[in-house]
């Protein structure tokens, strides 16, 4: 082992202590790993007690966000070589509680995600006999960019408001929400904004924009809450000239 | 101040941050850096005057001040409000700020109409 580096890691195992702790380990340094092969390295070599999560490593799962020396970042797209000389601090994202050493409780945002409906919803269904329903690419372009979310969490991460607020739906959910708002197939727009123009939706961000800076995929969710607002300032507006047109 | 005014405040808000953002640098640029430099000639004070005392100058230039007015105190109130965390004080911080903003634009108007 000709380098190494030193990588320390928050540790909280509930049945063994109240409150997290540091455990410092030394891993051979090598140009091309990631900061989760060193963890990966650490689980096979030196403490198989270590609990984290990961799958693909290919920046595609969106499992394996973590803090590293304090920026929300997915761990199989992060060079050790990006943190030389350590050592490299590695925490659970901020915002979520800990089950365990670098794993969070991602419940909250799961039962966000599911109060905004993020499925094509129609009024009627078409028969099948009558096809599949057409888009252009134009169409398809309106909201590709925000269907690349990988459910990472990194924006929560970033979001201070986030953690301020803890009832904010939170930039991936709103950001979601607006993909299938934008989706030529969906009619559920009007549905969704009950939820959406609620103190706890939209109207809670200040626009800090940290979630668009650490989104792994450039979803840009501080981008799709922006034109959110502006979609639902416009509908109060119509709402007050012209109160007898219910949505 | 419940967030049902909030689509009220964010428009005034980012209405404040677009009319700033496109013309305060223009006027900063033409006051500020090309007249003392000598880049162009500034019409005299008294051709100025006759120009700011136009109706649409009176209205451009109040519609400026107000939204600004509002931008900053969107602005300030959830810098005070997340950033000190003073979440206790949330009534009292909205009213001095969009206070503050409703003040400076009676202000504003006043100075247009009855002092230029």
């Amino acid at each position: 082992m000709a380098e190494s580096i030193t990588i320390e890691v928050q540790r909280y195992r509930p049945e063994e202590q109240s409150q997290p702790s540091w455990q410092t380990y030394e891993v051979p340094f090598q140009p091309e790993w990631m900061v989760l092969d060193a963890l990966n390295y650490i689980k096979d070599n030196l403490d198989g007690t270590l609990s984290y999560r990961w799958s693909c490593r290919m920046g595609v799962c969106g499992s394996c966000g973590m803090m590293v020396n304090g920026e929300p970042v997915l761990t199989c797209a992060a060079y050790l070589k990006g943190f030389t000389p350590g050592p490299i601090r590695v925490e659970p994202l901020t915002g979520f509680p800990v089950i365990r050493d670098l794993i969070g409780d991602m419940s909250d945002f799961l039962e966000k995600l599911s109060r905004v409906s993020p499925w094509i919803m129609r009024e009627e269904e078409p028969p099948l006999s009558k096809g599949e329903h057409l888009q252009t690419p134009e169409q398809l372009a309106e909201y590709k960019g925000y269907s690349m979310c990988i459910n990472c969490m990194l924006c929560y991460a970033a979001c201070p408001i986030y953690e301020l607020e803890p009832g904010f739906i939170g930039p991936a959910a709103i950001a979601l929400a607006q993909r299938y708002n934008l989706d030529s197939r969906d009619q559920g727009a009007a549905e969704r904004m009950k939820t959406l123009s609620d103190a706890e939706g939209i109207w809670a961000c200040t626009f800090v924009g940290e979630c668009s800076t650490v989104c792994p995929k450039n979803v840009d969710p501080a981008g799709a809450i922006q034109r959110y607002k502006l979609a639902a300032t416009v509908d109060h507006f119509k709402s007050m000239v012209l109160p007898w047109s219910e949505r | 101040m419940g967030r049902v005014k909030e689509p009220i405040l964010w428009a005034l808000f980012s209405g404040g941050g677009m009319v700033a953002a496109l013309v305060l640098p223009a006027l900063v640029f033409l006051l500020w850096i090309a007249a003392p430099l000598g880049w162009v000639t500034l019409p005299s004070y008294g051709e100025l005057v006759e120009l700011v005392r136009h109706p649409i100058s009176r209205l451009s230039i109040f519609a400026l001040a107000s939204l600004s007015f509002y931008h900053w105190a969107h602005r300030f109130r959830y810098t005070l409000y997340d950033g000190l965390q003073l979440y206790h004080l949330n009534e009292l911080i909205a009213v001095l700020t969009y206070g503050s903003a409703t003040l400076l634009t009676l202000a504003a108007g006043f100075l247009l109409v009855a002092v230029v």
